[in-house]
């Protein structure tokens, strides 16, 4: 239990300052950046205790507002990723998820590549209808979320294979 | 009370969800409202403190062009200093109306964000330094933003890449007035609205800042005119001005105090009340 905390702490400073020093100044094409710091909640425990989740996403994501002056659009994206999360793992790895030991961080099935993929498109696209907070923008904001999806998964999968535990 | 109890402890986190929900939403609706400073803002002892590490080391990856800048504003000015001729077409900062030599600071970029619709810089220089809130932000090519929030050592600055901000302008050869919005679409353009069709404009005309502003003193550079739209429907032009500055790559800004602004400010109050 101890081991798990701990984790989920590294996991939550690294991501956040990795976003915060390296992802922010990302700019493809001036202005799809991406925003792998959702890899917390999306790689937090299965049956990890929920309320704990929604608290340090909020945290989170009231963090990442703090450094990109968005007001609390991140952390309303994030709390809504965390709390949609349940409903998503039903979705993806059919209802009984919570007896099978789902870890996110193994091979890539289509499964994983299911939920990973909802999660980010679920918290980009609440991200930045807020962020533009005008219906006159839809087309562009909807564009942004297209591209900014792309390059978050694809940077969330190559993060993931990367600190895959090699056991063999 | 005991039905009560179990309510909550059965619906914990759907309640801790709706309380979170309702926080950070009312952080966001806040944040797009007008002439509210923001709650949650980069003037900060923690962002602040991170940003200015991190641009320690971007600067010094930057050097050059911060050179190349500093070496052409050098330029511009030796060539005032040599050919009094020029001092009609470009003005001193120093021989602008309503602004003295010591009412300008001298500040740094340390963030600078370009890639939304809602776009802020930090600098490190604030209440300290005696920025306040209001204050204009130029460098040495036009303008940059207004001061919106400031902390001990550190400001926010709505860039003119805002939605919100909102400068008055003008053709610097005729004097008619308009207001400057950004349409979120190019870092390099903003849009010149609300400019009477009586005026005469073609492309590449200059725009400066106005005197109606009590911000910005009359005649800070902002860009040229890059495309004319004509409304039918209005006798207003609406234009789009190529900026001077690249909004993407800004060092040092210098803020402006401009001394007139309260006694302006207090004159069309009294004006008001009466």
């Amino acid at each position: 239990m101890n081991s798990t905390l701990f984790v989920n702490t590294f996991r939550f400073i690294l991501l956040l300052a990795l976003q915060i020093i390296v992802f922010n100044n990302m700019n493809l094409l001036g202005y799809v950046s991406p925003f792998p710091y959702v890899l917390f909640i999306i790689l937090y425990p299965v049956n990890g205790n929920k309320s704990a989740l929604l608290a340090s996403s909020f945290l989170l994501g009231i963090i990442m507002d703090l450094f990109s002056n968005s007001g609390g659009t991140h952390a309303t994206a994030c709390i809504l990723l965390a709390y949609v999360r349940p409903t998503l793992f039903k979705f993806a790895f059919g209802l009984s998820y919570e007896y099978q030991t789902i870890k996110l961080n193994e091979v890539l099935t289509p499964q994983r590549f299911t939920f990973i993929l909802l999660s980010v498109v679920i918290h980009h696209f609440t991200l930045f209808l807020l962020e533009a907070f005008q219906l006159s923008f839809i087309l562009d904001t909807l564009l942004t979320v297209l591209l900014s999806t792309i390059f978050t998964i694809i940077i969330c999968i190559i993060i993931i294979y990367l600190i895959k535990p090699n056991k063999r | 009370m005991q039905q009560i109890f179990n309510f909550i402890f059965k619906n914990s986190n759907r309640l801790l969800f709706l309380l979170l929900l309702g926080i950070s939403l009312s952080l966001t609706i806040q944040s797009h409202s007008f002439h509210r400073s923001k709650i949650i803002s980069s003037a900060n002892f923690l962002s602040g403190g991170v940003y200015e590490k991190i641009n320690n080391v971007n600067e010094y990856l930057n050097l050059k062009a911060q050179n190349d800048a500093l070496a052409q504003e050098n330029a511009t000015l030796k060539s005032l200093l040599f050919n009094k001729k020029d001092t009609a077409n470009v003005k001193l900062m120093d021989s602008l109306k309503g602004v003295k030599p010591g009412d300008i600071l001298v500040s740094k970029v340390i963030h600078n964000s370009y890639n939304v619709y809602e776009n802020y810089l930090t600098i490190n220089s604030g209440e300290l330094d005696g920025v306040k809130p209001d204050m204009g932000v130029i460098n040495s090519l036009g303008i940059v933003g207004i001061v919106e929030n400031t902390s001990k050592n550190y400001a926010t600055v709505i860039s003119i890449l805002n939605k919100r901000s909102q400068i008055n302008a003008k053709i610097k050869k005729s004097n008619h007035f308009g207001s400057l919005n950004w349409n979120g679409k190019s870092t390099g353009f903003v849009q010149l609205t609300d400019l009477p069709r009586l005026a005469m404009i073609k492309i590449g005309d200059t725009i400066v800042t106005g005197g109606q502003s009590v911000i910005f003193p009359e005649n800070i550079n902002i860009g040229t005119i890059s495309k004319i739209y004509r409304d039918t429907q209005t006798n207003f032009y609406t234009l789009d001005v190529k900026l001077f500055n690249d909004m993407t790559n800004i060092g040092h800004v210098y803020i402006i105090k401009s001394k007139d602004k309260e006694e302006i400010t207090n004159l069309e109050k009294r004006e008001k009340d009466e």
